[in-house]
């Protein structure tokens, strides 16, 4: 069994400004070479959290407390400053939530792609521009030279989350975290994006960290689930075992709460509250049990 | 579009300028003391006065002087100066060049000074060193062109004596120029050691005109450098593997210019307003130091002429600004 | 997808502190302490002037011409600061001049921001034509370079103490009036504003009673800041000469004469110099102070 490319082990965190409320606790998940991982929970479940710890940009009020990062064998959360940069962008890259705050208004296309390449890869000017306009043509861009050229307010929402997923694997990183990519498009850009999303993937080999709050984006292109609520795993697997046979009554309410074509009798439904109760109790029970390990 | 909004601006700009000629013009002449009487000698009798006046034609009635004054403004005719006795056109044309190298070099310290300050100061933020900037620039933007022009007297000329106190370059230097720009001329004929003489002259005034600009820059554009940081645009660039400094310079920079740069215009006419003291504290011949001479010998020509050099040289300024900061924008170059 | 949580919500109740009294904002904040007393020392110096100054400022002695400071060599005890160059003491000199810069500080930005604001609050509140014209005047007039249009006035107006605060008065109004054109139009379409109007309140009545109080905290602060820039336009003029007469001491007087006799005696120079300097950054840490702590209190 070959090692996984990223494996997050048993990483804990606390918020300082809380009185060191738990945001994350013993949260552990791999994701496999080439495979893509679905990260699943509400909002404030904890998974931003663990993307940022992952590229090294948690803020100042949120602390890691146990825990490690495995990236090729290396602990992340260890790493200095310099040799964390280096494995950003090299390595590991973004693709983020809102693209229309994600490109600086003030620079043309062309240079905000072409900066990391020549940075992380060396190439010169004119390399970087033609690698940048094949990237461009790859992300089904069909006028990737008036794309270079522009900026980003003369683009449209879809053409910027194109443009941005474009430089995420333009340098070949062995993982790519997808941060809500589809969360700021309409719903029929979603799918494009998605399936461009898994095809680029296919391509290159690339990992893919999937976050979203919604199961059913999930569902759509990740290989293995990994469901969050309030910072702690309640149900992990693959996306078929996950789908079909969910373990955790909270994956269930999830799964019931997606309106899906094929069953119009489901959907909108809200978690009820006694499998909210279980999970409190769950949660409660487990956070007793790490501070008794604590103290024992 | 760019086009519509200058020439409005160039409009409103010979508009006030106009205002100005009129009320300067009234003012001098209907106010007490008159420069007969600061260049008449002792026991010259009324016959001579009148005679005098004549010349100058301020018998003529107002309306007439304001005529007269006006049709040879428009035909590039400034009069003649009454304690000069050359053309106004002239002295002008041949001080301006000291005051316009002084301004810009002025400029340019304050922009680097200021700049650099900034930029260190948002590498530091929420960091002691942060709040020592701070603090010490408050101190800066309280201090005015006047007080840094003495202070460096004391300390430049009195208890480190390195720096001339007066003049714009040596007397012996001062030969073989074609132009009035002695500094640009220098420079760019290869004489660095008259250069170098100039600009240890005009060190001190620079210095003394940069610093309240510096501190106004190192404020606003501090501040909008600490907002452009927090963007998304510089957090996926950190992501990218760039170093903060290059986060700064190449992501941030660009987005925090803006509203420095119409400030710092604004405050570049309040350091061309400070050359009048700046220049007169250090004896340097620009029209700063021209203009407390005429004022106080009320040579009425030279004023006018003057007054109208300066409200240009304001006008100017504000246009540039303005366009500088409309084709700084990418929103209105290419919207 | 939203789920009621018992244990998520922290509860608070609404105990919102009450807000201290202005007085006690202002004491707390040390740019108004250190500031704000050391302009009360000034007070009580230019008030107690004669009172507290070792010598006669007026009083020349040229067997005492540029006598140094005590501590240099050459001092003389007495002239605890030097003398200058017709060997009058410098110390109180200094001390005297204090009246002069305070009276014009005082005085000239006091009227300045009289005139200015009342301009300002009619151009805000009344709008439209009051308005264009009021703004149109204020965007010509500061088209002049500010110290040239002031040596221009005084030259105009001759020299003494009421030339020079007319001059500042000229040049410096229309700082008021900005600032407070742009609050009272700000004011002016709020909801208390339109509110007093439909009961029926008079237009005047309004502006004082309603407008005004709240543009107070923004004219206090400018109003130190002016008071700063007052006193170092005066000195600006008296170091040009055309201030009060040469025997009264001010400082940019001093300043003058010290600037031509700088490498005989850097002291009289230097000192008063260090009064302007201090007394300048003093005004202007005041007005920043003031702007901090009492704007949060007063706006509604």
């Amino acid at each position: 069994m070959t090692r996984p490319r990223l494996s997050i082990e048993t990483l804990s965190a606390i918020s300082l400004r809380d009185g060191n409320r738990p945001i994350l606790r013993r949260v552990s998940l791999a994701v496999d070479t080439g495979e893509v991982h679905g990260l699943v929970g509400e909002s404030g479940a904890g998974k931003s959290t663990i993307a940022k710890a992952i590229l090294g940009i948690v803020p100042s009020q949120v602390k890691i407390t146990a825990g490690r990062i495995d990236f090729e064998g290396r602990d992340l959360l260890s790493l200095s400053a310099r040799e964390l940069r280096e494995i950003l962008g090299r390595d590991i890259a973004l693709i983020p939530q809102d693209p229309s705050t994600a490109l600086n208004p003030a620079r043309r296309i062309d240079a905000q792609m072409t900066d990391g390449l020549r940075l992380k890869r060396n190439l010169l000017a004119s390399e970087a521009r033609r690698r940048a306009r094949a990237l461009l043509e790859e992300v089904q861009i069909r006028d990737p030279d008036r794309v270079l050229h522009s900026y980003p307010h003369q683009l449209s929402g879809g053409m910027r989350q194109r443009v941005l997923i474009a430089a995420a694997f333009g340098l070949e990183p062995k993982l790519v975290i997808a941060d809500e990519p589809t969360t700021a498009l309409d719903v029929t850009v979603q799918k494009q994006i998605l399936r461009l999303i898994r095809s680029l993937q296919e391509r290159h080999g690339t990992s893919v960290l999937f976050v979203s709050h919604d199961l059913g984006v999930v569902a759509k292109i990740c290989d293995r689930v990994t469901v969050l609520y309030m910072g702690k795993v309640v149900e992990q697997g693959t996306t078929a075992d996950v789908l079909n046979a969910p373990r955790h009554a909270y994956t269930k309410a999830l799964l019931a709460a997606n309106p899906r074509y094929d069953r119009p009798d489901t959907g909108l439904e809200p978690t009820p509250p006694e499998v909210i109760a279980a999970l409190h109790a769950e949660i409660a029970a487990f956070d007793a049990s790490v501070m008794g390990s604590r103290d024992g | 579009m760019l086009l519509a909004i200058i020439a409005n601006r160039i409009a409103m700009a010979l508009l006030t300028l106009a205002g100005v000629a009129v009320v300067v013009f009234v003012l001098l002449r209907v106010v007490p003391g008159d420069p007969i009487a600061m260049m008449i000698s002792p026991g010259a009798g009324p016959a001579d006065i009148a005679a005098l006046k004549a010349h100058y034609g301020l018998d003529a009635p107002l309306l007439t002087q304001f005529w007269i004054w006006i049709t040879g403004v428009v035909t590039g005719d400034f009069g003649t100066s009454i304690t000069l006795h050359l053309y106004v056109t002239e002295v002008l044309a041949s001080r301006l060049p000291a005051t316009v190298e002084l301004a810009i070099l002025a400029l340019l310290v304050a922009v680097l000074l200021g700049g650099t300050i900034a930029v260190a100061g948002t590498l530091m933020r929420r960091t002691a060193g942060e709040t020592v900037i701070d603090g010490l620039n408050s101190i800066m933007l309280a201090v005015p062109d006047f007080i840094w022009a003495l202070a460096l007297v004391l300390l430049f000329a009195v208890a480190i004596p390195v720096l001339p106190l007066s003049g714009r370059i040596d007397p012996e230097l001062a030969e073989g120029f074609s132009t009035k720009f002695y500094l640009a001329e220098s420079v760019l004929t290869g004489r660095f050691a008259v250069a170098g003489n100039i600009i240890t002259h005009m060190a001190m005034p620079t210095v003394a005109l940069a610093l309240p600009l510096a501190a106004v820059i190192v404020r606003l554009l501090k501040q909008s450098l600490k907002e452009a940081m927090v963007q998304d645009y510089v957090l996926l660039a950190r992501i990218k593997g760039f170093r903060e400094l290059h986060l700064v310079l190449q992501e941030a920079l660009r987005n925090a210019v803006g509203p420095t740069l119409a400030l710092t215009g604004v405050q570049f006419t309040f350091l061309i307003g400070g050359t009048v003291i700046v220049e007169r504290i250090f004896s340097y011949p620009g029209i700063g130091n021209l203009a407390i001479d005429a004022v106080i010998n009320r040579d009425f020509p030279l004023i006018q002429g003057l007054v109208l050099l300066f409200g240009l040289i304001f006008i100017l300024i504000n246009i540039g600004v303005d366009f500088a900061v409309a084709t700084l924008n990418p929103r209105l170059r290419h919207a | 997808m939203e789920h009621w949580s018992p244990t998520s919500t922290t509860a608070t109740a609404d105990t919102s502190p009450q807000q201290p009294s202005v007085a006690v904002r202002l004491a707390r904040d040390p740019k108004v302490v250190f500031a704000g007393g050391f302009i009360l020392l000034l007070i009580v110096v230019a008030i107690a002037a004669p009172l507290v100054a070792p010598q006669d400022p007026l009083a020349q002695n040229l067997l005492m011409a540029t006598v140094p400071p005590v501590g240099f060599a050459d001092a003389e005890p007495g002239f605890l600061l030097g003398t200058d160059g017709l060997g009058r003491d410098v110390l109180s000199r200094v001390i005297f001049g204090t009246r002069i810069s305070l009276t014009v500080a005082f005085v000239a930005a006091g009227l300045a921001c009289l005139i200015g604001s009342l301009l300002g609050l009619l151009a805000g509140y009344l709008g439209n034509l009051v308005d264009t014209m009021i703004s149109r005047l204020v965007d010509i007039w500061m088209a002049f370079p500010p110290v040239l249009l002031s040596i221009l006035l005084v030259a105009i107006l001759g020299t003494g103490l009421h030339s020079v605060i007319a001059a500042i008065v000229v040049i410096d109004w229309t700082r008021f009036c900005r600032v407070v054109r742009t609050e009272t139009r700000g004011q002016a379409q709020m909801d208390y504003v339109v509110a007093a109007r439909t009961i029926g309140f008079s237009r005047p009545a309004i502006l004082f009673r309603e407008i005004l109080p709240n543009v107070v905290p923004v004219l206090i602060a400018l109003l130190t800041l002016e008071m700063g820039i007052a006193v170092v336009v005066e000195a600006i003029l008296s170091f040009v000469g055309l201030s009060v007469s040469s025997d009264t001491p001010t400082w940019g007087g001093m300043i003058a004469e010290g600037r031509q006799i700088v490498h005989e005696a850097w002291w009289v120079l230097a000192v008063p110099l260090a009064a302007l300097f201090a007394t300048v950054v003093a005004f202007n840490q005041l007005g920043d102070g003031l702007a901090r702590s009492l704007d949060p209190v007063l706006r509604r």
